[in-house]
């Protein structure tokens, strides 16, 4: 007896060493992940404050060497640049707006039953059939150019202004709403209308919310409709923008007099800081939005 | 009741008129490419459109089959997305399963916050910071290896080497947002099944095992099927902004070709419109097949539905 309980506490305090041990090893290998993630980021922060000599030689790790602001005066004196970023901000906007606003009214009629909706089987049926086949990327190009899209901003938000994923998601949300808010409505005398926009768009705002975010993200980062339908360099939104000049740091976008400024700042910290500058409304808006995605993500994908 | 009972049987026509918007710019811009294909059958004239230029039959399919550079890109894509799937499937469920065993929320918060970061940066702007992170002279990965004594690498620039560093690359931009959906599962598990465990002397790695991991299950099984619809696509967006000629032997992928064939041109510098949309249709229906048995197996097993 005596024996036992002494053996059952040695073998509490082992196990309870092996779970610290375990504990310190987790964390630490989490860390590292998480160290991972975010060192490229100072990384470029870094170079991107640093003279360029120090840059071009490759002395810059993680923190700035001869600490320069050279490289964001310049880029924001670059007129392309800053064009691109006005670019970004409309597209950005008309393409949420444009997106949310077929997603809710596609979505909403998609959520009703069949008996309240006749054809709602083949409505939806002709949408997610989008999803399982395209075109793919010269057909659609094609008909960009004649639908006369060219070098348009509506080239970037017509060609997928109807995010079916999306419709998907908050059709189902809308579906698991209780149904009896709806009823008391309509025995209040409430119309279709008014119920849509008082009842549901009010209860739905937390995957609503979610939707904007990777809707806005998706517009700030996508560079490839912006390079294959836009002719016009000064048209290019950000993305496209940072595209060409990472691509080919050349010189053939450039004025003379700023290929002799360019001179003194290397392409490196140049293009760190426009690099940084780019990225950073996300970097800086994406923990206060995690809430929402968090949630989203779940009910889009859980759903009963 | 009466006024809703009445309300039920008439029909909504405000429902329908929703849908309209919707479906107009749907039948454009989706329907329009699919009609778009039958270019795959023409030598396609610009100027003629679409019903004006001649028909060719399967020639396209042909000498698509017979170019050495589609069976390459095939192969590339093949390899480079299966183990994309593969990696980036499993890091996630790890990570989830190791997270959910930090005890302190504010320490897991913090690093859930700082794994999400990649996901949400474009490959544009990871192309350029890793351009420069990766570089075999000046880059700070490399001073690293250096300085433990190892020799430098050129990641971005080695054939042999390139697909590796895709796939890594991939994994470390989507893991930490892949976690999101497993930890969610893992908050519904009852905490006095742990307990109860603990009591009857399971260790951390048996409750691990034994409690969470057949949590996640289901969704990992899901999660997988419907993945496998995306075997042809290896990244068009990651690959197009980090490869270059040197690594074409290795990295260039289906959709990379297609683009160079049918947008950029590679030859004369006139783009083949009809041998870029046949590559893309043999891609087309390939992923609408895997989908499709995707999707049915998902329902069958998981009882999933889309809609």
């Amino acid at each position: 007896m005596e024996e036992n309980k002494r053996e059952f506490k040695l073998m509490r305090r082992r196990g309870f060493s092996a779970e610290y041990i375990f504990d310190f090893f987790n964390i630490l290998f989490l860390g590292f992940l998480a160290v991972c993630c975010v060192l490229p980021f100072i990384n470029v922060i870094a170079v991107s404050l640093s003279d360029s000599s120090a840059a071009t030689a490759g002395m810059v790790g993680l923190w700035p060497v001869k600490f320069s602001l050279d490289s964001y005066m310049f880029a924001f004196q670059k007129v392309r640049f800053l064009l691109s970023m006005k670019n970004s901000a409309i597209r950005v906007i008309l393409g949420v707006a444009v997106n949310m606003a077929l997603t809710i009214i596609t979505a909403y009629p998609l959520s009703k039953t069949v008996k309240e909706l006749k054809g709602r089987t083949f409505f939806a049926w002709f949408f997610v059939i989008t999803m399982l086949i395209g075109g793919g990327t010269i057909p659609t190009y094609l008909i960009v150019m004649w639908t006369g899209l060219r070098n348009t901003v509506w080239s970037m938000i017509l060609p997928g202004a109807v995010p079916v994923y999306n419709v998907v998601i908050l059709l189902n949300f809308f579906k698991q709403l209780p149904k009896e808010l709806e009823e008391s409505a309509v025995i209040d005398g409430a119309g279709d209308f008014r119920i849509f926009l008082r009842i549901i768009i009010p209860l739905s705002m937390p995957c609503i919310a979610t939707l904007i975010v990777f809707q806005t993200v998706g517009h700030w980062n996508d560079w490839f409709s912006g390079m294959i339908y836009l002719d016009n360099i000064e048209k290019y939104p950000l993305a496209t923008y940072l595209h060409n000049v990472l691509q080919r740091p050349n010189f053939d976008n450039m004025e003379l007099q700023e290929i002799q400024r360019v001179m003194k700042i290397s392409n490196r910290t140049l293009s760190d800081a426009q690099i940084l500058i780019g990225a950073l409304p996300i970097i800086m808006v994406y923990p206060f939005l995690q809430r929402f995605f968090v949630k989203g993500m779940v009910l889009g994908s859980l759903k009963g | 009741m009466a006024k809703s009972t009445r309300r039920a049987r008439s029909v909504h026509w405000g429902l329908y008129a929703m849908l309209v918007p919707g479906i107009i710019l749907t039948l454009i811009y989706s329907y329009g490419p699919l009609m778009g294909l039958v270019i795959a059958f023409q030598k396609f004239d610009f100027t003629k459109g679409l019903f004006g230029s001649p028909w060719v039959g399967f020639d396209n399919f042909k000498y698509i089959f017979n170019l050495r550079d589609f069976r390459r890109a095939l192969g590339n894509t093949l390899s480079i997305s299966s183990m994309k799937l593969v990696f980036g499937m499993a890091f996630p469920i790890v990570v989830s399963l190791l997270l959910n065993e930090i005890r302190f929320n504010g320490l897991k918060r913090v690093i859930q916050t700082l794994i999400y970061l990649p996901f949400f940066i474009s490959w544009v702007i990871l192309a350029g910071i890793m351009g420069d992170l990766l570089s075999p002279s000046t880059g700070f990965l490399n001073g690293i290896l250096k300085m433990l004594g190892f020799k430098g690498v050129y990641f971005l620039g080695n054939a042999s080497v390139f697909p590796a560093t895709m796939i890594v690359l991939d994994v470390w931009k989507g893991f930490g947002f892949g976690t999101i959906l497993y930890l969610a599962a893992l908050t519904g598990v009852d905490p006095s099944l742990y307990e109860a465990a603990s009591m009857d002397g399971a260790n951390r790695f048996h409750r691990m095992w034994h409690i969470t991991m057949p949590e996640l299950v289901p969704i990992i099984v899901l999660n997988g099927t419907l993945s496998l619809g995306n075997i042809l696509n290896a990244g068009f967006d990651q690959i197009t902004n980090m490869y270059s000629t040197v690594v074409y032997k290795s990295g260039d992928i289906l959709d990379t070709l297609v683009y160079r064939v049918g947008i950029i041109g590679v030859r004369d510098s006139i783009p083949q419109y009809e041998i870029a949309t046949s590559i893309g249709l043999f891609k087309s229906l390939v992923s609408f097949a895997l989908i499709s048995a995707s999707y049915y197996l998902a329902h069958k097993f998981a009882d999933y539905q889309i809609f």
